[in-house]
């Protein structure tokens, strides 16, 4: 019964990041229809620079929570200007231009920016610095669940909800509504569609930074290539859920996650991926628009 | 002026983008924290120059007349390379010197160079497969490496194995390639666009870890040695010898793929793939078999692949699951990009100057993929129909013959 709770903990918490990663896909994939190919890669670089903050504090002689508070910070700000900057040079001038253009550009933007981190840091897997504190539990929670667990668990139910705070009750929230349901409506009615796609690319990096982090400090180690496999499986979690659908991101990330660690507990650890992709097929034969998502009907 | 200021703000944005990771290098080891200034400034050098030429190009672009939306049609005006390919009086001379200088080439230079070569030939075999399926049938597929794989493992085992033949492999390594294609296009046979793209890259991921993982058929990472080298009629061939012999097979290879797809190209089953790539719903409107036309582009494309892979292993005689990444999947798609989707002789072109340039400029090979993924993007959005465009069959309605004709 341990075992099963461990693994599903485990579960659960690797769901999560997949979620905070996937929403950035289905914000983005809702209003512009591109699957954004580098966005793991934003996910990746807001680690980074997490650890480098993080690091360069810790040999200072800086020490304590304040200064993850403070790496995630600047890792959100950075991975938000990268968001942006992709968006304005491999998107952009890729408007009305056939689907396989942006999503090729995007794949070129992936492998730029894996190469640009491999060549600017190393290749080698970094230590990344175990800046989540331990509590104590008391038993018999102690010695199914970590403190970084909990953190994780904890911090992606509160961005959810500043997430659906945000989406359905500010201007830029409604602007972001109207612009996914019809870009030319909302172009008409005086939205900046450019302004909103812009500020979905911003929104969905910071999550990803903020993914980066805790993934970071759960696992102890990163290195350039854990964005792309991070990102086809945050996809995978998006297509699961309903692509375009935010409640739909979130739940099929954690039914994601519990597939993984359930797989891997029981089955073999060394075809976990397998499992994943599996997953990802049978839900597009099966069932195309995901567990959340409504059929759409194509005009001819 | 005002593109002056603009581009000292993209060089200000691209030095503070740059900053964390290329201008810091923190060691946590000897707790050392780098600071490298100097390559932030040029980062910002660099920046400048090319949002100058950026902005340029963009207004050049937006100068021309707009594409029309949703298609690859392109009538523009055919490059100066397109011109050039055209003019017989220049063309014939130059393709019989490229020939001659194809053919005497093992007798110019060292093994070393030949090997390099038949790397570069496999590639570009690889990019006229996958020319079949993504620039002529639209299929996005970022999987294409694992039918290579399915080839060079296949040779590999069955050598291994039962000892059986380079030539009677690689009909059965093009074969199976074929097979498995249509075994994955079989159930994604509904999908398009995006979401094919990801399955497809789903598959190849599932490839490679099958092989890394499952010890007792494909001997995990540790890979597959001794394998043998092509034979010729059960003569003993020196290594330099042997080394000529596969350049002049994949060269042969190449001719045989080349005449293929170009008739392929403009066959029923080359139109359908085309009317599918261009609308996926008119196309089955009008008739045609979906479900038939993406098998066999599929099928096809992967044949290819298959085929190379199989000399693949024999040319190396040693394989693992390391040749057969996401990135040499992204490799074959860029040369397929760089060339121009569906022209043959621009695939050819990228695949020489993308696998060549690495091997022999040294000091480029480090940032290759840098440039790589670089050169995706720019082509996207400067030359989407790529170094030589595919030109298109167009009918011109002429007004004065037309009035003619109805007197």
């Amino acid at each position: 019964m341990d075992y099963f709770l461990e693994l599903f903990l485990s579960g659960l918490t690797r769901g999560s990041i997949y979620a905070l990663i996937a929403l950035g896909y289905t914000m983005v994939y809702g209003i512009i229809q591109l699957i954004n190919f580098a966005h793991g890669e934003v996910y990746m670089i807001g680690a980074f620079v997490a650890l480098v903050v993080a690091g360069a504090l810790t040999i200072y002689g800086f020490t304590g929570v304040s200064i993850l508070l403070l790496a995630a910070l600047v890792a959100a700000i950075y991975a938000a200007a990268y968001g942006y900057t992709l968006e304005r040079i491999a998107y952009r001038p890729l408007r009305g231009a056939p689907r396989l253009s942006p999503l090729i550009s995007a794949i070129g933007m992936s492998i730029f920016l894996q190469n640009y981190v491999l060549l600017a840091q190393t290749p080698d897997f970094l230590p990344f610095p175990a800046l989540i504190p331990d509590f104590d539990f008391m038993e018999p929670v102690a010695h199914i669940m970590g403190s970084a667990e909990l953190v994780i668990l904890l911090v992606t139910a509160l961005t959810m909800v500043v997430l659906t705070v945000l989406i359905k009750y500010t201007r830029i929230g409604k602007a972001m509504r109207a612009t996914q349901q019809d870009m030319t409506m909302a172009r008409l009615v005086g939205i900046n569609v450019d302004r909103v796609i812009s500020v979905t690319f911003v929104i969905g990096s910071v999550l990803a930074a903020i993914g980066g982090v805790l993934v970071g400090s759960y696992i102890g180690q990163i290195n350039f290539a854990i964005g792309f496999m991070a990102g086809v499986k945050a996809f995978t979690a998006a297509v699961l859920g309903g692509i375009g659908n935010i409640p739909g991101a979130v739940l099929g990330g954690l039914v994601l996650g519990l597939t993984e660690a359930f797989a891997a507990g029981y089955i073999s650890s060394a075809y976990e991926d397998v499992f994943a992709f599996g997953l990802l097929v049978l839900i597009l034969i099966l069932r195309p628009t995901g567990i959340l998502g409504k059929a759409v009907r194509q005009k001819v | 002026m005002k593109n002056f200021k603009h581009s000292c703000g993209v060089a200000l944005w691209f030095m503070f983008l740059t900053l964390p990771l290329l201008g810091v290098r923190v060691n946590t080891i000897k707790s050392e924290v780098e600071w490298r200034w100097l390559s932030i400034l040029w980062v910002g050098l660099g920046a400048f120059v090319l949002s100058y030429f950026w902005r340029w190009s963009l207004q050049r672009r937006q100068g021309q007349p707009k594409r029309p939306q949703g298609g690859a049609a392109e009538p523009a005006a055919p490059g100066l390379l397109q011109r050039l390919l055209e003019e017989p009086g220049l063309y014939r001379p130059m393709l019989g010197a490229i020939l001659l200088a194809t053919v005497i080439f093992p007798w110019l230079v060292d093994t070393y160079q030949v090997n390099i070569m038949i790397l570069a030939l496999i590639f570009v075999v690889l990019g006229l497969g996958l020319n079949i399926t993504v620039g002529l049938a639209g299929l996005l597929d970022l999987g294409y490496i694992a039918f290579f794989a399915v080839g060079a493992y296949a040779y590999a085992l069955l050598n291994l194995h039962f000892g059986l033949g380079f030539w009677l492999c690689l009909p059965i390594g093009g074969l199976l390639g074929a097979l498995f294609g249509v075994l994955l296009g079989f159930p994604i046979l509904r999908l398009r666009g995006d979401y094919l793209a990801i399955v497809t890259l789903g598959f190849g991921s599932i490839a490679k870890i099958v092989l890394e993982n499952w010890d007792t058929v494909f001997y995990g990472a540790a890979g597959i040695a001794n394998i043998d080298r092509p034979g010729l009629f059960g003569l003993d061939l020196k290594l330099t010898a042997v080394t000529t012999y596969t350049y002049y097979l994949m060269l042969l290879l190449v001719a045989f793929t080349i005449f293929v797809t170009n008739r392929l190209k403009d066959s029923r089953i080359g139109r359908a793939w085309m009317a599918l790539r261009e609308d996926e719903i008119a196309c089955v409107a009008m008739g045609v078999d979906m479900a038939r036309t993406k098998l066999s582009a599929y099928a096809l494309g992967a044949f290819w692949a298959g085929l190379v892979g199989v000399i693949f292993a024999a040319r190396n005689t040693y394989i693992n699951p390391n040749s057969f990444t996401f990135m040499e999947s992204a490799m074959v798609l860029s040369i397929v990009v760089l060339g121009g989707m569906g022209s043959i002789i621009g695939v050819i072109i990228a695949a020489l100057v993308l696998i060549l340039m690495p091997e022999y400029l040294r000091a480029f090979s480090e940032y290759r993929m840098l440039v790589f993924g670089a050169v995706m993007v720019l082509m996207m959005i400067f030359r989407p129909q790529g170094l030589i465009a595919n030109v298109r069959k167009t009918y011109a309605y002429r007004k004065a013959a037309a009035e003619q004709a109805h007197g």
